[in-house]
């Protein structure tokens, strides 16, 4: 290997240029004038919806492509349903629903049987809904879908998989200010939803501790009902006879009692400054966070382009002027968020070098002081609407994602040509719009502004944005250990 | 944007595949809708149809990444991914002549100061300040030519989609997804940025880099894991991180950059692959006259080092404020190697699942560990290099806990066969793998190019199946026994310097 001295280099570096430059003469060398011809027809996988006597919703999509099949049934109830004082019990239910086996079968059994046929059936908890799977090529459907069934209606949660679904999550506990990400996203979530929010509440060693199998057992009697389950299946499969088998599984399952859906009242943060001091980083996280929305807001649309311009794309203000220009971050962004059935949350988040985390306050400040006199200019809005409808087609170009679309609107309730209504809704937002939603959903005074990092190494102490709330994120001992 | 990809994740990657496939799956149904070609300034160029849906994915791979780097220029591989995104002489710039000479200026000015601020004796610091300001004053006077991102902004505003690049310890690799109708808009695009790169705003992106790097700082398995990769490593740039050590990120220069493309990303070095719905009979020819222009250039050198045998027992101890955490590696041949296959079953077999072996030792039976597995192919392929395990502690349990109890596995693998039950598993899910990462334009255009970069024929992507059906029981027990052992090992663990939590298990409910 040759190592060219620095000078020689320098001069090789800018004849490299000379010497390129004159092949550009046979190209088309201004995108511009790339004629994009039309795009070819394209009909999408259309669903079929069925439902069920006893309330079940099916949507079936077959794919012929690869020789597999997958199912998922989504069913209501998840963590914001879970009483204060057993936080973690959805996420300890949504492992050992599987991993403690049926009545028949341990959950070591389902294992060997399953990953001897490269097969998955899996379950999970989540914040508004627990989810049960399968994933397994189409010749092994019978066996699989079997063990499928008896796993959604038979679980046996042993106690031996419930103490290690406890394990995994206080090793998470231990661990969870180890990483600042990890504190900086759990923190906002408190800040902006408050302690007690089940959008933001977390587990601690004793609310896991105070989790029974009883619990376990109570929670699956209480939601796993027909009525309360949508169920989506896509692959290699005719719909027919796939239709047939699932009315034969689950046609004659009782419906359960109807839910009541709880609401939970978002307040927004008290606007400050909150620091969380941690020791062994060189870079601080910096947030500046609010509440956000909802997607059936009718501003919705205005705020998807305002994101998209702000901080939401490669090209958007943050990025270019905090990163680009200024050096201050590699990942900084945001915008505000929307979610289907409670506000998001208006999130802005950098990282930054310990001694550039005043600069990198000042610089968030100054993108959201521009929006005043300029909330998005004519070509801001023109871009970013264009990067919206023309990347559209990525929204359902695989099976999967247009199985997934029709079940998150069907869970939450969304009409289901919510997707094309929401490409007229873009096609519609103004300049105007733009403006509108900036003023309404994002106000400096509001700002919660979460920073962790190492103080000492800060270039202006952060008292001199304001005063400063100093969070205490150490972990509460598990019950009846020594202090 | 823009990562330096985890290391253990490129392990994962590699898992390959097994057993007869069915035929929509197998090399014969790919052979009627792949078409490869090399141009004749030496790029490769390969086409998947994928009419599912009117879209594509591409895959640019160069033949480098921080492997031929040396102390002083580590993370410059990466650097230059950064700098493929800047635009060219017509893209992010509003007047390109006139930007050029103040490009130039600015690494006159750079030059000029760094060789005054790294002076060892008779640094004059006024001089250096003066400098340094003459340095900051010219990249002012630049970055008025500047149109901020403007090649993301393009990208974007035509319907790009996932649009990024990684960098790692054998490639830099450039991709996302395109409406099918943009297909010239995108070979202009991409062939653009490697015929005509201009490194504008340079310097701040050198700060965006080592940005990143402190993201990973904040890592604690990251900050291990470098230390553990530095100790395993005394002679080849696997050794090196990615990213780059902080000194050189605050000093390499813009003609190191430039020398480094000129050298590496030459069209022998690169391989084109597209994906999703395009016909072979447009898009080559549209390859051809856009990365055509690609002046030729000799294909560089091979890498000369290769890490000699390991002959001592290795330990890194990190004193961290985190909780624990497990690394163990062995040396082991690189992708090429006869005996890939079987390690390719070894990590399948310790780490695929509930099943895995370390999970049922290590997390159920002991359990001592919320994650334990080992991964083949750490920190890359290309080259010799390790078979890692990897584990973090429950509450209560220590890393010496862990190393006792890896090792316990080690030793069952040594002296006793897997059981036929096993072995089967291996393959039968091996295949079942492969054919799930068939089913979507991106991941593939990553298996095809890939495998077509480091084999020469994308068809090793399902001869590796045959590969891990003909591995037997004896080969595990084999390569168990000359690869695990002692004077081969490096081991990397943190000890909490918080002090350590009481044990929180309670196995009662």
């Amino acid at each position: 290997m040759i190592r060219l001295r620095q000078a020689a280099a320098a001069a090789i570096f800018v004849l490299s240029w000379m010497a390129v430059a004159p092949t550009s003469r046979a190209q088309v060398d201004d995108w511009k004038k790339i004629q994009t011809p039309p795009l070819h027809q394209f009909h999408p996988w259309l669903p079929k919806r069925i439902e069920l006597p006893n309330g079940m919703v099916i949507f079936l999509i077959e794919d012929h492509e690869l020789p597999l099949i997958t199912g998922t049934a989504e069913i209501r109830g998840g963590s914001v349903d879970e009483p204060a004082e057993k936080i973690g019990l959805v996420n300890i239910y949504g492992q050992a629903w599987r991993t403690g086996g049926t009545k028949d079968k341990t959950g070591d059994q389902l294992d060997d049987f399953l990953e001897a046929h490269a097969a998955k059936v899996e379950t999970e908890g989540g914040l508004d809904s627990t989810t049960i799977s399968w994933d397994c090529l189409k010749d092994n459907l019978d066996d699989v879908f079997k063990i499928f069934v008896s796993v959604m209606r038979e679980p046996e949660f042993r106690a031996d998989k419930i103490a290690l679904a406890k394990r995994q999550i206080d090793s998470a506990i231990s661990r969870r200010n180890d990483n600042p990400f990890g504190i900086a996203s759990r923190e906002a979530a408190l800040i902006v939803y408050g302690a007690d929010s089940p959008y933001a509440r977390i587990s601690e060693y004793a609310t896991v501790a105070a989790v029974t199998r009883e619990d376990l057992i109570a929670w699956h009697d209480r939601y796993v009902h027909p009525n309360n389950i949508i169920l989506g299946v896509v692959g290699d499969f005719d719909s027919t006879a796939m239709e047939t088998r699932l009315r034969a599984a689950f046609e004659s399952w009782p419906k359960g009692p109807a839910l009541t859906k709880q609401q939970f009242p978002l307040h927004g943060p008290k606007p400050g400054i909150y620091f969380v001091q941690k020791e062994d980083v060189t870079a601080s996280s910096v947030q500046m966070l609010d509440l956000g929305t909802t997607r059936d807001n009718p501003d919705y649309y205005a705020i998807e382009v305002f994101n998209e311009f702000f901080g939401g794309s490669f090209s958007s203000r943050l990025f270019s002027n905090v990163r680009s220009k200024k050096g201050l971050a590699y990942a900084v962004g945001g915008g505000i968020r929307t979610d289907y059935d409670h506000p998001g949350m208006l999130r802005i988040s950098m990282n930054t070098k310990s001694k550039t985390t005043a600069a990198a306050i000042d610089a968030l400040n100054e993108e959201i002081d521009a929006l005043k006199t300029n909330p998005g200019t004519a070509q801001e809005i023109v871009k970013a609407k264009e990067a919206i409808l023309n990347s559209f087609v990525f929204r359902f170009d695989s099976s999967e994602k247009v199985l997934r679309e029709r079940m998150t609107y069907e869970f939450f309730g969304y009409p289901s040509d919510f997707l094309e209504k929401y490409r007229a809704g873009i096609d519609k937002v103004t300049i105007q719009d733009v403006a509108r939603v900036a003023e309404k959903y994002v106000h400096k005074d509001r700002l919660a502004i979460l920073v962790i990092g190492n103080a000492p190494d800060f270039d202006r102490p952060l008292s001199s944005f304001g005063p400063v709330t100093t969070l205490d994120v150490s972990i509460p001992p598990p019950p009846g250990a020594k202090p | 944007m823009k990562n330096c990809r985890a290391s253990l994740l490129s392990a994962a990657i590699l898992v390959l595949a097994c057993a007869p496939l069915a035929r929509s799956q197998d090399i014969a149904s790919f052979e009627k809708r792949i078409t490869v070609k090399t141009l004749d300034n030496g790029l490769t160029v390969l086409v998947c149809e994928r009419p599912e849906a009117p879209v594509f994915s591409f895959y640019t791979h160069v033949d480098v990444g921080s492997d031929h780097e040396y102390p002083g220029i580590t993370g410059l591989a990466h650097m230059f991914e950064h700098m493929a995104f800047k635009g060219t002489d017509k893209i992010g710039t509003t007047d390109y002549p006139d930007e050029k000479v103040a490009i130039a200026k600015i690494e006159q000015a750079y030059q000029a100061y760094d060789r005054e601020r790294r002076k060892q004796f008779d640094r004059d610091e006024k001089k250096v300040a003066e400098l340094e300001q003459a340095w900051k004053d010219a990249m002012t006077a630049a970055q008025k030519y500047v149109v901020e991102n403007q090649f993301g902004e393009i990208v974007e505003q035509h319907g790009g989609e996932g649009l990024n690049a990684f960098t790692d310890n054998e490639e830099t690799g450039y991709h996302y997804s395109f409406p099918s109708n943009q297909l010239e808009l995108w070979a202009y695009l991409e062939s653009s940025r490697f015929l005509h790169p201009v490194l504008r705003e340079f310097y701040k992106e050198r700060e965006v880099v080592h940005e990143e790097r402190r993201l990973g700082e904040s890592n604690p398995f990251e900050r291990l894991f470098e230390q553990f990769m530095a100790a395993a490593y005394v002679a080849h740039p696997y050794g090196q991180p990615v990213v780059g050590w902080p000194s050189d990120l605050e000093s390499f220069s813009m003609t190191d950059a430039q020398t480094y493309f000129d050298k590496y990303y030459v069209p022998a070095n690169m391989v084109v692959t597209l994906v999703g719905d395009v016909k072979a009979s447009e898009a080559i020819p549209m390859v051809e006259k856009y990365f055509g222009q690609l002046p030729t250039k000799p294909k560089p050198e091979p890498l000369r080092t290769v890490e000699p045998p390991q002959n001592s027992e290795r330990i890194v101890i990190l004193h961290d404020p985190a909780q624990p955490v497990f690394i163990e590696g062995y040396h082991k041949p690189s992708a090429l190697d006869k005996d890939d296959a079987v390690y390719d079953a070894l990590q399948d077999l310790m780490s695929n699942g509930r099943t895995s072996r370390l999970y049922r030792a290590l997390v159920r039976d002991k359990k001592i560990a919320a994650f334990a597995g080992g991964f083949s192919g750490v920190p890359g392929v290309k080259y010799p290099n390790m078979f890692v395990f990897f584990a973090i502690s429950t509450p209560g349990h220590t890393p010496d806990e862990i190393r006792d109890a890896v090792h316990e596995e080690i030793a069952r693998l040594q002296k006793e066969d897997i059981t036929d039950e096993e072995l089967a598993m291996i393959k039968t899910r091996a295949k079942a793998d492969l054919i799930r990462r068939l089913g979507d334009n991106q991941g593939l255009a990553f298996e095809l190019g890939g495998t077509q970069a480091l084999y020469g024929d994308w068809r090793e992507l399902f001869r590796q199946v045959d590969r891990i059906e003909n591995v037997s029981k004896a080969d595990i027990r084999r390569v168990a026994n000359s690869t695990f052992v002692q004077t081969n090992r490096t081991v990397g663990l943190s000890e909490s310097t918080h002090l350590a939590q009481a044990s929180t298990e309670k196995e009662n409910q």
